[in-house]
């Protein structure tokens, strides 16, 4: 382990005067399964193509497993690639769609078949061969063209937001059976998405990108609760965003609405009278007062969501508007819309930025 | 809807009924006056004697040394037009779809291919009579410039070669038209994830594109042969009658029906229909094999 | 991948070539007629003929004829057999393709048998009958671009919502038609027109075994006996030709476009 594997240096490309990668550089181990989020546009799609070879950088370079190859061709690079839209061969079967990667290396027959056995059993289809693309679902697909890109055992895995496509089931049960078999056959993974939460719930690492830049590069746990910018901050996860007024500096106090709290912290250069904004996320937010909550605000529910074992409430403080989940408790009725709320945080949670 | 299409006793629902044939009765009625009965007619014709006695006189009438001849070039013409016409419209449209060049190329290219595939018949017998005629640019150029006698050195645009040469004039395009839209059909997914496998582009092109296109380029090569075989207008604006094909023999024929025999004419557009039919069950034969993995 | 550009460079030009060269040295043929220089002549020559404008405007009369029947057959058709009739749709769909098939010089033929002036139906015993049948061979002719170019519009309107929705708001069958379908696939059906008049403007074949006095056999008939209008007459032919065309690309861009458009 610890040894460096796939390495991104100092990587750019321009499409004519438009840049869409601005010299990002990264470095993973043997293994991970990494992922590079971010909104459509931001560059995530790029970079995976420039590793898989199907645009040419502009500048810098890509390494994986200490051989360079900025400059191979996509097919001498040994990457197994899974697409959005599926991409299988419409004109083969599964058994020679999974084995194409095989017959073109021109491993011999038998072992071919074998081997595109093996495949599909590994992912839950066996005996599916003889099936065309057209017989099957989404799911069975994606679940082919995964095999299809991992038969000839490449160094890399490359998907590019494979899970798009498939229903909202589908897609969860799907990324718990590729990080499985990520897992099993330990294959360095680059998954491409603009899903917070595939990318939160599947990866080792998350590359968090922007406009063309990495905004973090962290676990998962690093980049939902320490989000580096107010990008990341906003981009995973849901974020409340509260405007308030310092009150006093000395104390820490600022208004809220009219109600007047104690901060943990103030930005360096806050001011008396002074606008800052205070974000913080749904779930650090509790209906009531808690023993370790230093912060207490009142308000009224404004609107009521029932999301099945969560009850998604907006609380509306003033002209500040929160979100807020609790959990449903079928014992009790659901709070209505219009009653008044008490709610309580800890200072430490939430998040200070000059407005 | 379908609920109340089957109940037909409701009065409503059959008075929709009856205006779903006024709409569709006017086509079929066209198709039988102008398409089939004319086709079947002829059929039967061929098998009818001066007398009106049923006979396979008129077909035996079809083994004549110079009716045969005119099958076989005819067959010849349009096989190689269609041929060639089929593969050089291939490699242009791939050219211009999938080979990089400037987009505005792909919608010149596109609309030159519809004007070009319809400008057929006699202008296009005119067009080539001023290129490659013995007094057409080309072969006066080749001759002054270039010291190469085209008619001395054998070619003649009333030829099995000039002639084909100028039918590719309208049968590249028409391949172009059809087959284009099935090569955008290939996505781009698909190349890429061939080259991921290691493939190269010709083994993405021998495994993969050019099976996926197979029933298409198949389809529009019957097209073709159908369209080269009934062209008489380019030939006979080239050539007078002096050519020998069968088009142009049915013709004369039908221009001089009051002296020849009605049952030969027929019976050479029974051929004719024959060929062109056979022609597409070939087509229908491979393509259902090739589409096995379509729906 | 880069040498793949340059095939495709190289096929375009020879292809270009190709195509070019005839209508360069058609041209330049046409300019001739007077010994020396380069003159028009041959046009004014082609354009001052009493024939060239007698049989251009019969051709141009049967030609708006035959695209006003076609929409008369087709349009109701293919809406029906879209909405209501599905089982018919591969039956209609092998007729229209019948005349890509069958040659033209076959079907003529048969109608000059089976409607002769001794038939039921004697359309060759009169001008006009003629001049009928003329132009019901010439939608037959141009029955399967009318269809396709008729059967693409409806498709990328779906016409079952839009016809169920007129329903709803009251609207009666030949309202849905006129109103609703009509004004929608104007653009694909003046497609149909355009396509049917390049078609139908200088045919030859049947105009000739019919004897009328169309285009078709005008050209041929210069054809044989002039030596630099025929040249002429190929310019403004693919002139004619490239103006319908154009008129189809340029409406074009006014279609609907399918809102189900996958890529």
């Amino acid at each position: 382990m610890a040894s460096e594997f796939l390495r991104v240096d100092n990587l750019t490309k321009s499409f004519g005067t438009n840049t869409v990668v601005k010299g990002v550089s990264f470095a993973f181990e043997k293994g991970e399964f990494i992922s590079l989020l971010g909104p459509s546009g931001c560059g995530k799609t790029t970079i995976l193509r420039m590793i898989a070879g199907f645009e040419n950088p502009t500048s810098g370079s890509i390494t994986v497993d200490g051989n360079d190859i900025t400059h191979l061709k996509p097919n001498q690079r040994q990457l197994g690639m899974v697409f959005q839209a599926y991409a299988l061969f419409p004109n083969l079967n599964v058994g020679d769609n999974i084995g194409f990667g095989l017959k073109i290396a021109g491993m011999p027959t038998e072992e071919r078949r074998a081997r595109v056995a093996d495949m599909l059993k590994l992912i839950g289809l066996p005996g599916f061969e003889k099936r065309y693309p057209y017989e099957m679902s989404g799911g069975q697909q994606q679940r082919v063209a995964l095999a299809r890109a991992i038969a000839p055992r490449p160094r890399m895995l490359l998907l590019d937001e494979p899970l798009s496509a498939l229903d909202a089931k589908i897609r969860v049960s799907l990324r718990e059976e590729i990080r499985a078999i990520q897992l099993d056959l330990g294959i360095t993974t680059v998954f491409v998405t603009h899903d917070q939460e595939e990318a939160l719930s599947i990866s080792d690492r998350i590359v968090v990108m922007n406009a063309g830049n990495i905004e973090q590069l962290g676990a998962p746990h690093e980049i939902y609760n320490k989000p580096a910018t107010r990008f990341v901050a906003t981009f995973v996860g849901q974020l409340n965003t509260i405007e308030a007024v310092v009150s006093d500096v000395a104390a820490k106090k600022v208004t809220i609405d009219g109600q007047t709290v104690s901060l943990h912290t103030l930005p360096d250069n806050a001011k008396a009278g002074a606008g800052i904004s205070l974000t913080l996320r749904p779930e650090v937010l509790t209906v009531g007062a808690r023993a370790d909550n230093d912060i207490s605000l009142t308000g009224t529910i404004s609107d009521v969501t029932f999301l099945g074992s969560v009850i998604r409430l907006r609380v509306a403080l003033g002209t500040n508007i929160v979100s807020l989940d609790t959990f449903n408790d079928q014992r009790t009725a659901p709070p209505v819309r219009g009653e008044p709320v008490t709610i309580s945080l800890a200072s430490k949670d939430l998040l200070v930025l000059a407005a | 809807m379908s609920a109340t299409n089957l109940s037909v006793a409701s009065p409503p629902s059959r008075r929709r009924l009856s205006f779903e044939w006024l709409g569709v009765t006017p086509f079929i009625i066209f198709a039988v006056m102008f398409l089939i009965l004319p086709t079947l007619y002829l059929v039967g014709a061929a098998f009818v004697g001066r007398d009106g006695q049923f006979t396979f006189e008129n077909i035996a009438g079809l083994f004549t040394d110079q009716i045969i001849a005119a099958y076989w070039i005819s067959i010849r013409i349009s096989g190689a037009s269609a041929i060639i016409g089929a593969l050089v419209g291939l490699a242009v449209a791939l050219a211009i779809i999938r080979g990089r060049l400037p987009a505005g190329l792909r919608s010149a290219v596109m609309t030159f291919s519809g004007v070009a595939s319809n400008f057929a018949g006699v202008p296009l017998a005119f067009a080539f009579i001023s290129t490659l005629g013995r007094l057409g640019l080309v072969t006066i150029i080749l001759k002054t410039v270039f010291d190469i006698d085209l008619y001395k050195a054998g070619f003649n645009l009333l030829s099995f070669w000039g002639l084909t040469l100028t039918y590719l004039y309208f049968q590249i395009p028409l391949m172009i038209l059809i087959i284009a839209p099935a090569i955008d059909g290939l996505k781009k997914e698909w190349s890429e994830a061939a080259s991921t496998l290691g493939a190269t582009p010709w083994q993405f092109w021998r495994y993969i594109g050019l099976p996926i296109l197979w029933p298409s380029f198949l389809g529009t090569l019957s097209l073709l042969f159908a369209n080269a075989f009934g062209a008489i207008a380019t030939a006979y604006a080239l050539t007078g009658s002096s050519l020998n094909i069968v088009p142009i023999l049915l013709y004369a024929q039908i221009r001089g029906d009051a002296l020849q025999n009605p049952g030969l004419g027929a019976a050479l557009a029974l051929g004719m229909i024959l060929i062109t039919a056979v022609a597409n069950i070939i087509y229908l034969v491979i393509s259902a094999r090739a589409e096995r993995w379509m729906k | 991948m880069k040498g793949n550009r340059f095939w495709a460079w190289l096929v375009f030009g020879i292809g270009a070539a190709y195509f070019l060269v005839p209508l360069i040295a058609t041209f330049e043929f046409s300019l001739r007629m007077r010994r020396g220089y380069y003159s028009f002549d041959s046009y004014a020559s082609v354009f001052s003929d009493p024939r060239f404008q007698a049989t251009f405007g019969y051709s141009v009369v049967i030609g708006i004829l035959a695209i006003i029947v076609g929409i008369l057959v087709v349009v109701p058709a293919v809406y029906f057999v879209r909405l209501r009739m599905p089982w018919l749709r591969p039956f209609v769909e092998f007729l229209t393709l019948m005349p890509l098939i069958i040659p033209a010089i076959i079907l003529v033929y048969g109608y000059i048998r089976l409607y002769n002036s001794s038939s039921i139906i004697p359309f060759t015993g009169s001008a006009l009958g003629t001049d009928i049948l003329l132009t019901c061979a010439y939608v037959t002719l141009a029955l399967p671009y009318m269809y396709r170019a008729v059967d693409t519009g409806m498709r990328t309107i779906d016409v079952q919502t839009l016809t169920e929705a007129a329903q709803i708001a009251g609207a009666k069958t030949p309202q849905i038609i006129g109103r609703i379908i009509l004004p929608n696939i104007l653009v694909a059906v003046l497609s149909g027109a355009f396509l049917t008049f390049a078609i139908v403007i200088g045919e030859f074949t049947i105009a000739s075994l019919l004897n009328r006095p169309a285009f078709g056999p005008y050209l041929q008939n210069i054809g044989a006996n002039r030596a630099y209008e025929p040249a002429a007459l190929a310019i403004i032919s693919f002139i004619i030709t490239w103006g319908a065309m154009g008129m189809i690309n340029v409406l074009g861009r006014f279609a609907p476009r399918t809102s189900a458009r996958t890529d």
